[in-house]
């Protein structure tokens, strides 16, 4: 068997999954429910005062879910990586191990407790989604920052210290710039997933749409066509921010930073 | 007040012990001269880099000081002292451009506010000694290790600091390139005037390069010298084996600056105590081959090696191994005699010949010491005593004695134990922390896990770090109360 016919499987794979769902999905977006060709769907996207609200929400809950995500993060990551302590692999487990756990089953319970603070989970309806989506999407953003940080060479630290730099002057001039590849890996990971994960907010008694579900409504009322074109717009969304945050780049430390 | 002694910086009784008890450094004094190339040398683990850290403030010393120009600054941070490091792996920071890395100092600079133009300036100026002229927007991944070496010291240097620390700067380099840095090195020290200390395990850097090298071994200093001391005038074996190529005999001064070794008697410049055990160092080059017969002493070549300044002859005396480096040619198989002139010889009193240790009996015919259990014979503890038909301990009078739990001093000669590979033939277990060729054996330091060292000698080579068994045969094994006034009858 050569390597080339090994990759058969996935090649497939990839045509029955990923190009032709791609090309339906292309084809419902830019036709109408006759099927002839239409830009209908595309500018009824946004001059649709609904629509545009919905893009805005999601933007919104995603924005203030990453936020969060890194300000707790970042110093947990850092303290781990830098700590001397033995046994950093249980440490870093405590972190990753709620995500074994079925993730409906750990907002159920999220739901449980937010009702016990709150008393009705219908008065704070976009925190309890940031609280929802931060919870789902923490370990995402600890493990990318944890691998870079533990492989940020300890001597330079040290040379900063040593050229004048203080404690804060060295963490916010060498550590953070050269953790940028895990932050930026970080918030890929979880600022997309979170414009379109509507579960958490459906489970939390958050009736607002987002993108997610926002797709899922058009869908379940058989409009192929707008549905569709949501999808594309969120796709370029998505190459847009991978594009800004120097995704495609061919670096070793931009991407995979994951585990 | 600082300045009468013209010290820079004064290290005093620094010890550094790390958390797992590992002692890296302990009675550490030294005294450096304002503009003086200072270099620590050593073998890995001897604990140079530590008190190089210790000096940038990397690390904070357990106990003693360390005075910059008369100021206790051992517990100042690092960025409070005027001090720069050249790092062994460099440490450029990888997401900033040459100058960058350079002005990185310069911009966080307290003491004083430096305008754009006045940074320019001194990057530009600081890559002109380390000849990388207009190297300033290549970024550090593009630089080769000889290229990335120089722009960490323009970056050190740049600050002017009062005292520059070189961490092994060099160890990475080729050797082509290390030489030409040695001499760079150097040339920079004269021209900027600051203090270097500089670390090294590479002996000939150390000669080449400094005003006075530090001889570290064991996180102990076995001797601070002028390179010429250093190489001429070795205070220990260890120093002389590890400072260039020596033979190192042992012997005994036989008369008043006459040194007795290889059977022969030499006179020698000098002079310590007539009849005591020494050790002689002779460098290589300072054995003048004559005919058989002609010179103090007769050999037979071994073997001969041309290694293009010399060639270097391995020569048997007797059982020694004494080896020569000379213009002249021999062959193999020829007789040769030998001749040293009384300064090539060099004297060193002997490291002790007897080792001793405290112990404990533990129980009839066992003692303990040295982190392990030997059996010895207990009769020396008692005049007149002997074992009975039982095996039993007993007086001139035939009552039982019981030992146990008796302090004593045991001493064994150096040449008593032998080194096993089999765990348990042996009394007690250790790793092999030092071995010294002294021409016909090799004397070896066997360190147990509680930092008992044993001396021995053996004719073989083993390695070092290797784990053996010491035994000891139970009659080379001198046994003495500790207190004398114990000895209950």
């Amino acid at each position: 068997m050569t390597r080339k016919q090994l990759g058969i499987p996935y090649a497939v794979f990839l045509i029955c999954f990923v190009i032709a769902p791609l090309l339906v999905v292309l084809y419902y977006a830019f036709t109408n429910g006759e099927g002839y060709f239409t830009f209908a769907n595309f500018i009824r996207f946004f001059t649709d005062q609904n629509t545009i609200g919905t893009l805005f929400y999601s933007l919104a809950l995603s924005l203030c879910t990453t936020a969060v995500c890194l300000l707790i993060a970042y110093p947990t990551a850092y303290f781990l990586a830098q700590s001397k302590i033995k046994r950093k692999a249980v440490l870093l487990g405590l972190f990753i191990i709620p995500m074994w756990i079925n993730f409906t089953l750990r907002i159920a319970a999220l739901k449980e407790i937010l009702t016990l603070i709150e008393g009705n989970l219908a008065f704070h309806p976009f925190l309890n989604s940031v609280v929802g989506m931060t919870y789902d999407f923490l370990p995402f953003m600890i493990l990318p920052l944890y691998t870079t940080i533990t492989k940020i060479d300890p001597s330079l630290g040290e040379a900063s210290r040593d050229l004048g730099a203080t404690r804060w002057e060295t963490f916010t001039r060498v550590t953070i710039p050269l953790s940028l590849p895990g932050i930026i890996s970080g918030v890929t990971m979880v600022f997309l997933p979170a414009m379109t994960n509507y579960v958490v907010l459906d489970m939390l008694y958050n009736s607002t749409y987002i993108m997610g579900s926002l797709i899922g409504s058009y869908f379940s009322a058989y409009d192929w066509n707008s549905g569709s074109m949501i999808s594309i717009v969120l796709l370029i969304i998505i190459f847009l921010v991978t594009w800004a945050t120097g995704g495609f780049k061919d670096e070793e430390n931009a991407r995979g930073a994951l585990l | 007040m600082s300045d009468s002694t013209g010290n820079i910086i004064e290290l005093r009784n620094i010890k550094k012990s790390f958390e797992d008890g590992f002692i890296a450094v302990r009675d550490f004094n030294l005294e450096v001269k304002k503009g003086e190339f200072v270099t620590f040398l050593g073998p890995s683990g001897c604990g140079k880099t530590t008190t190089l850290r210790m000096i940038a403030g990397f690390d904070i010393p357990t106990e003693g000081q360390i005075l910059l120009n008369g100021k206790d600054i051992s517990k100042l941070p690092p960025e409070k002292r005027p001090i720069n490091t050249v790092f062994q792996r460099y440490a450029l920071f990888p997401h900033l451009n040459i100058y960058d890395n350079i002005a990185f100092g310069l911009k966080l600079c307290k003491d004083k506010t430096y305008t754009k133009a006045q940074i320019k300036e001194k990057v530009r100026r600081a890559l002109d000694i380390v000849d990388l002229e207009g190297f300033e927007k290549r970024s550090v991944a593009t630089l080769s290790g000889g290229q990335q070496q120089r722009v960490a010291i323009a970056r050190a240097i740049v600050n002017e600091p009062e005292i520059l620390l070189l961490d092994e700067p060099l160890g990475a380099l080729d050797l082509k390139m290390r030489k030409e840095m040695q001499l760079e090195l150097k040339a920079m020290h004269d021209e900027l005037g600051i203090t270097f200390i500089y670390v090294t395990h590479d002996q000939e850097e150390a000669l080449t390069m400094s005003d006075k090298v530090v001889v570290m071994s064991d996180g102990c200093i076995e001797q601070i010298g002028t390179p010429e001391e250093i190489y001429n005038e070795p205070q220990s074996v260890f120093v002389a084996d590890f400072i260039g190529e020596s033979n190192i005999f042992t012997g005994k001064m036989s008369g008043k600056k006459v040194a007795r070794f290889l059977k022969a008697d030499f006179p020698c410049l000098d002079d310590e105590p007539v009849g005591s055990q020494i050790d002689v160092v002779i460098r290589p080059e300072d054995i003048i081959i004559t005919a058989p017969g002609a010179g103090k002493v007769d050999g037979e070549v071994q073997s001969v090696i041309f290694k293009g300044m010399h060639y270097e002859i391995v020569v048997m005396s007797g059982d020694n191994e004494v080896v020569i480096q000379t213009t002249r040619n021999a062959e193999v198989g020829q007789k040769i005699g030998m001749d040293i002139e009384p300064d090539g010889i060099h004297v060193i009193p002997a490291d002790a010949d007897i080792n001793i240790f405290e112990g404990k009996v533990v129980s009839e015919g066992r003692v303990a010491f040295a982190d392990g259990e030997f059996d010895a014979d207990l009769t020396q503890l008692y005049p007149g005593s002997s074992y009975d038909a039982d095996g039993n301990l007993v007086d001139a009078e035939g009552n039982t004695i019981d030992p146990s739990g008796a302090e004593i001093l045991v001493k064994v000669p150096v040449t008593a134990p032998r080194m096993d590979d089999d765990k348990d033939v042996g009394g007690c277990v250790g790793n092999i922390i030092s071995l010294i060729y002294k021409g016909d054996h090799y004397h070896y330091i066997v360190r147990t896990e509680n930092e008992e060292d044993v001396h021995l000698h053996d004719e073989y080579l083993w390695n070092e770090g290797d784990l053996v068994s010491v035994v000891i045969p139970r009659e080379s094994i001198l046994l003495k109360f500790k207190d004398d006034a114990a000895v209950k009858a």
